[in-house]
């Protein structure tokens, strides 16, 4: 009865092969985009700096390693590492040339953490599954060790950490202090709203397809000739891209200033749990995992005081951990494919209703 | 059918929380946020502080109603040490109008550092975070009293030389540091290579990755390998305890380990009978014979206000959460002060925290006679380098061993300096200092 | 020049110079690696008859080590507490099997893999919800462990032993030989493998899939346990003792992930390789190579043998 798609035909074969082939999805997404650039005149501070901010940059890294779990079918456990090789490499370019602007030196600190993620992807040939996951953990501690040990990284600074210099766009303040939540969270959307799309036609054709048939059974992907190595490191490299720039902007336009700390294993971990959760080889997956991981411990948080209990900060964050894990064994029982394929579910069941099937 | 009670589920809850109305904030208050960890890692070293902290501004709530007459809302924020959760934490509490920030942590005061200026809060990292934030010319909002690590690391040389007779007798001497490969750990190292260089000692380094905080043999057989004369440790959290343990066990001579002023009594316990004679930097009493901490016991822990067990009223890390508030609420006072106000906002204690003048007289007023020295800050100093003294575990507690030592103010100045320089320079456009000075002094 | 030097001559130069060194650190390998043994045997009993990768054995052992630990603090003896603390596990193998195992049962190994993560998160808040976050003292004199250490005057210098250390590595291997009688020679240890080697097989010959879980969890809890007793003997009880819990991957790798043998061999090596690297070579980058070294031998192995040393060959049909 909502889709009404009586009257809804295709003319041409570019249209039949359309990624949103139905009106009333492509009506949905324009909603949300107006949703999303309208937010900063209805929400607060807390919200935009808070919770919008690192949630798109959160669904950008889950978006960088569902290429390469989810699409690709390799385990990669180094995501915070390559992270840090993107937001380190962000902060030497743009110490080092200070007058060229800092969204190009964020997308091209992309390109250095592709490199660095190539070369740990080498062994991808040779070593398949859970035994690929041990390879890029080695990656994720030897490269924080290197964000330590390497004083060259961080400019010498005696704290060891790397901290924002301010940066202007056409005299607008986009890093360091000065810079508005409003204007780190349009900059951080259109960056996600660009690689979205990009990626989205990348999985849409033919790279994505060769993805995703070296997830399924890579043997009889080289027997039809695709190149394995070829695209086991075309799905590395693209995934470290975005995951480099992820965590260029969660330094630049989250966090501030960074030590080698914030991309210690938790946060490999972190980012594998929002593409599980999310839903693998999904690219809507990627965000509402992001959403419900990132999210959800933020409103445990809140809840109580709002309803006017008092409850410890430490209880409250043991809680945290308990309902999140509780939640993620529970959609996981609930739909093992993850958030994604409930949503397909519940588009489906739209498109029909109010007949079941 | 699964699909609906998940449909319902998902709505339920996202209704709950639509509901959920933010709380209103109690009229006639100053409200104080505390960021506190009582889980992860650093909770052996953070739950202590946090009780003391805790402890300290309710019982001035219960005995004198707040400070001039007006209440402190106290409110914790678990950060876990780590830095996203700090800067949530951050966020959170900034609608609130807090008067002061204290992050509790070096990783996360770093990058609150710009946004003092700019969100009008000022943060007191007291004896953490950016040794540099002591040039108050660079940093007005950026307070770190009574030392910096600078400082200590100078005053624990200054005492390894009254031990061998003097600062030239450190020549040919070996000098073992082991610390958490963290920016805080990293800090003196700048200092400890140019200290080598002066004084003829050598240095030996000795990092301890925080994944690896519990697992330091390979540390301690490098120290049995180099033999140190004197070991110097800047621990926090898990990594003090296993230190300890592991030089018990490489027989490493007790009374030349010395610390800086971050371990607690149980960090040096777990270790038994062979932790004598270890040493750390302290610069108040570590035990519950004060009036303060009497006082403490009668408004808020036999109130039963307090999470602290009973034992650990008194001990060091306690008293350090205590020393804390109490800089919190001479600060809130000073404010008062000058401004005049009862309700001061982050301006008027920043204000109050420069023009900060802890004398005798005052301290006896506080009940803190004998418990710690005086302090001053002043509107180019935000730190004050205040002296230490050593204090050595017997078995029990930790006994004063040394008299106040000052830090080697000549060495560490110009470096201050020179950092607070390259630090404005590194983040340039910083903002030159416009906040007018009190020259209350 | 003197690069070289320094990488392939001078560390061998330091182990013959000072064999008492050499001794203290394979020494201290050795019980790294006994230790990581110990958790990679948890992994790979729960792996072997279930087909899980248990993130949350880890977990398991910070959260049985402090089960009986606080249950001490709050006045029980100390036996009385080991034995309640094996009667809790137990209560988390079923509550496992019936909440985690029993829905999941047909799922990809990933989403097995995720739901342990969620297991995980759910210890922690509630270990530390129980117990509270702060760290505690293993009670190891009221288990009637030793403690102290036996000092060797050998080889020119001093070798000194913890008495808890070889406790522990006297401990581990019991438990190994237990293990492996148990697997052999009862009928549960064969319904354990036949349920390992093929799930629907075992279910078509009378084999209760439920059961046979519950006690494989039980198991590894047990062992999780031991281990948690004597890291915390080593250090103390805190939460952060789970970070360790992930050098037993490349344990994992090294021994493949269904071999007891395979588990106890890979530790051992990773251990002592890692302690002789981080004393040896580690100074000459500056230290804290421990963090990262065993990832990369097993990476070395893994190059060469890719289903490790004692994993069972992968046959890769269409």
């Amino acid at each position: 009865m909502f889709y009404r798609e009586a009257g809804q035909y295709k003319t041409t074969y570019q249209a039949d092969m359309s990624i949103f082939p139905i009106l009333q999805d492509r009506i949905g997404l324009a909603l949300i985009m107006v949703a999303a650039l309208v937010l900063p005149l209805f929400a607060g501070e807390f919200m935009i700096a808070s919770v919008m901010v690192p949630f798109l940059i959160l669904a950008l890294a889950s978006i960088g390693l569902n290429i390469l779990t989810g699409y690709t079918g390799l385990v990669s456990l180094g995501t915070g590492a390559f992270m840090g090789v993107g937001a380190y490499a962000c902060y030497k370019l743009s110490t080092t040339f200070p007058a060229i602007n800092i969204l190009v030196w964020i997308v091209v600190s992309g390109f250095v953490s592709c490199a660095v993620g190539v070369l740990f992807g080498l062994p991808s040939l040779r070593i398949k599954g859970f035994y690929l996951a041990v390879a890029t953990l080695a990656a994720q501690f030897f490269l924080q060790w290197c964000f330590v040990r390497l004083p060259w990284l961080y400019n010498y600074n005696p704290s060891g950490a790397i901290e924002v210099p301010s940066r202007t766009l056409f005299g607008i303040h986009v890093t360091g202090a000065s810079a508005t939540p409003t204007t780190r969270y349009y900059i951080a959307l259109a960056i996600v709203i660009a690689v979205t799309w990009i990626v989205s036609n990348l999985v849409h054709g033919r790279v994505g397809r060769s993805f995703m048939a070296v997830r399924d059974m890579d043997i009889a992907a080289q027997l039809i000739g695709i190149r394995l190595l070829r695209t086991k490191l075309l799905a590395f490299a693209v995934s470290s891209f975005i995951t480099g720039v992820a965590g260029a902007m969660m330094v630049f336009l989250w966090l501030g200033a960074a030590e080698a700390d914030a991309f210690n294993i938790n946060q490999s971990f972190v980012i594998l749990f929002m593409v599980i959760i999310g839903g693998l080889g999904s690219l809507i997956g990627s965000f509402l995992g992001a959403a419900l991981i990132y999210i959800m411990p933020i409103i445990v948080r809140a809840a109580p005081e709002s309803f006017g209990l008092t409850i410890g900060a430490a209880t409250v964050e043991h809680l945290t951990y308990l309902i999140t894990g509780a939640l993620i064994i529970f959609f996981l029982i609930v739909e093992p494919l993850g958030l994604a394929r409930l949503w397909q579910i519940g588009k489906q069941k739209l498109r029909v209703w109010p007949f079941p099937y | 059918m699964k699909l609906k009670t998940t449909l319902l589920a998902l709505a339920a809850a996202t209704a709950l929380t639509a509901l959920a109305v933010p709380a209103a904030q109690a009229e006639d208050s100053v409200f104080v946020p505390l960021f506190t960890y009582r889980t992860g890692p650093f909770a052996g070293s953070g739950i202590f502080i946090a009780d003391g902290m805790h402890d300290y501004l309710t019982m001035l709530n219960e005995r004198d109603g707040g400070i001039g007459g007006v209440k402190i809302a106290v409110e914790e924020c678990e950060t876990g040490y780590d830095t996203k959760k700090g800067l949530e934490c951050y966020e959170a509490v900034k609608p609130k109008n807090p008067v002061m920030v204290n992050p509790w942590s070096t990783g996360i005061t770093l990058p609150l550092i710009p946004r003092a200026a700019v969100d009008k809060i000022p943060i007191l990292s007291m004896a953490y975070g950016l040794s540099a934030s002591a040039q108050g010319d660079t940093f007005p909002w950026i307070f770190n009293p009574p030392d910096t690590y600078w400082d200590g690391f100078s005053q624990i040389i200054k005492f390894i030389a009254a031990q061998e007779g003097g600062l030239d007798k450190l020549k040919g001497k070996k000098i073992g540091y082991i610390y958490l490969d963290a920016g805080y750990g990293r800090e003196p190292l700048p200092f400890l290579d140019q200290l080598s260089k002066e004084l003829g000692f050598e240095a030996k380094l000795y990092p301890v990755p925080a994944a690896e905080m519990q697992n330091q043999s390979a540390q301690w057989l490098n120290v049995r390998r180099d033999r140190p004369n004197y070991m110097i440790m800047y621990g926090w959290g898990a990594m003090q305890p296993t230190a300890i343990k592991e030089a018990v066990k490489t027989n490493y001579p007790m009374d030349k380990f010395i610390s800086i002023w971050w371990p607690s009594e149980d960090d040096a316990r777990g270790a038994g009978d062979g932790a004598k004679g270890f040493k750390m930097l302290n610069w108040h009493g570590s035990t519950p014979d004060f009036p303060v901490i009497k006082d403490i016991q009668k408004y808020v822990v036999d109130a039963g206000k307090s999470q602290s067990s009973k034992e650990k009223i008194g001990t060091t890390l306690y008293n350090r959460g205590v020393y804390n508030s109490m800089l919190i609420a001479e600060a809130i006072r000073t404010a008062q002060q000058v401004t005049g106000k009862k309700v001061v906002t982050g301006e008027d204690v920043r204000r109050g925290l420069e023009d900060l003048n802890i004398d005798a007289a005052r301290l006896k007023a506080l009940g803190m006679e004998g418990f710690t020295g005086p302090i001053k800050l002043s509107c180019s100093d935000h730190n004050g380098h205040h002296p230490t003294f050593v204090q050595q575990w017997d078995g029990t507690k930790y006994v004063k061993v040394s008299d106040w030592i000052e830090p080697l103010s000549d060495k560490v100045q110009p470096l201050l300096q020179a950092d607070a320089k390259a630090y404005a320079e590194k983040n340039a456009p910083w903002p030159a200092r416009t906040e007018a000075c009190d020259a209350r002094s | 020049m003197s690069f070289l030097y320094s990488i392939f001559v001078d560390p061998f130069v330091q182990m013959i110079g000072a064999p008492d060194l050499l001794v203290q650190t394979l020494w201290e390998g050795l019980v790294g690696g006994v230790l990581y043994a110990l958790i990679a045997l948890g992994f790979v009993l729960i792996f072997k008859a279930s087909g899980v990768f248990n993130f949350a054995q880890g977990i398991m052992m910070v959260f049985a080590a402090l089960t009986l630990v606080g249950l001490h603090e709050k006045g029980v003896p100390a036996f009385l507490a080991l034995a309640l603390t094996i009667l809790v596990m137990g209560a988390l193998a079923f509550a496992v099997e019936r909440v985690i195992l029993r829905p999941l049962v047909n799922q990809p190994d990933i989403i097995l893999f995720m739901a342990t993560f969620g297991l995980t998160y759910v210890l922690i808040g509630l270990g530390e919800l129980v117990f509270g976050g702060n760290p505690k003292n293993m009670i190891t004199s009221e288990l009637l462990l030793p403690s102290g250490s036996l000092d060797f005057n050998i080889l020119g210098g001093l070798v000194s032993l913890q008495k808890i250390d070889i406790a522990a590595a006297i401990i581990a291997s019991l438990m190994v030989a237990v293990l492996a009688v148990f697997f052999q020679r009862t009928r549960i240890g064969r319904a354990l493998r036949a349920v390992a080697d093929d799930h629907q097989a075992a279910l078509s010959v009378g084999i209760s899939l439920d059961q046979i879980w519950v006690i494989v969890w039980f198991t590894a809890g047990l062992v999780a346990l031991a281990t948690g007793i004597m890291w915390g003997a080593r250090s103390n009880v805190s939460f952060a003792l789970e970070i360790i819990a992930l050098k037993a991957l490349p344990v994992l790798i090294l021994g493949g992930l269904t071999s007891v043998p395979g588990a106890i061999v890979g530790g051992l090596i990773i251990g002592i390789g890692e302690k002789l690297g981080e004393f040896y070579w580690g100074p000459l980058v500056g230290g804290g190579i421990e963090s990262w070294l065993a990832y990369f031998i097993a990476l070395a192995v893994l190059l060469f043998r890719p289903q490790g040393l004692f994993g069972e060959k992968i046959i890769e049909r269409i």
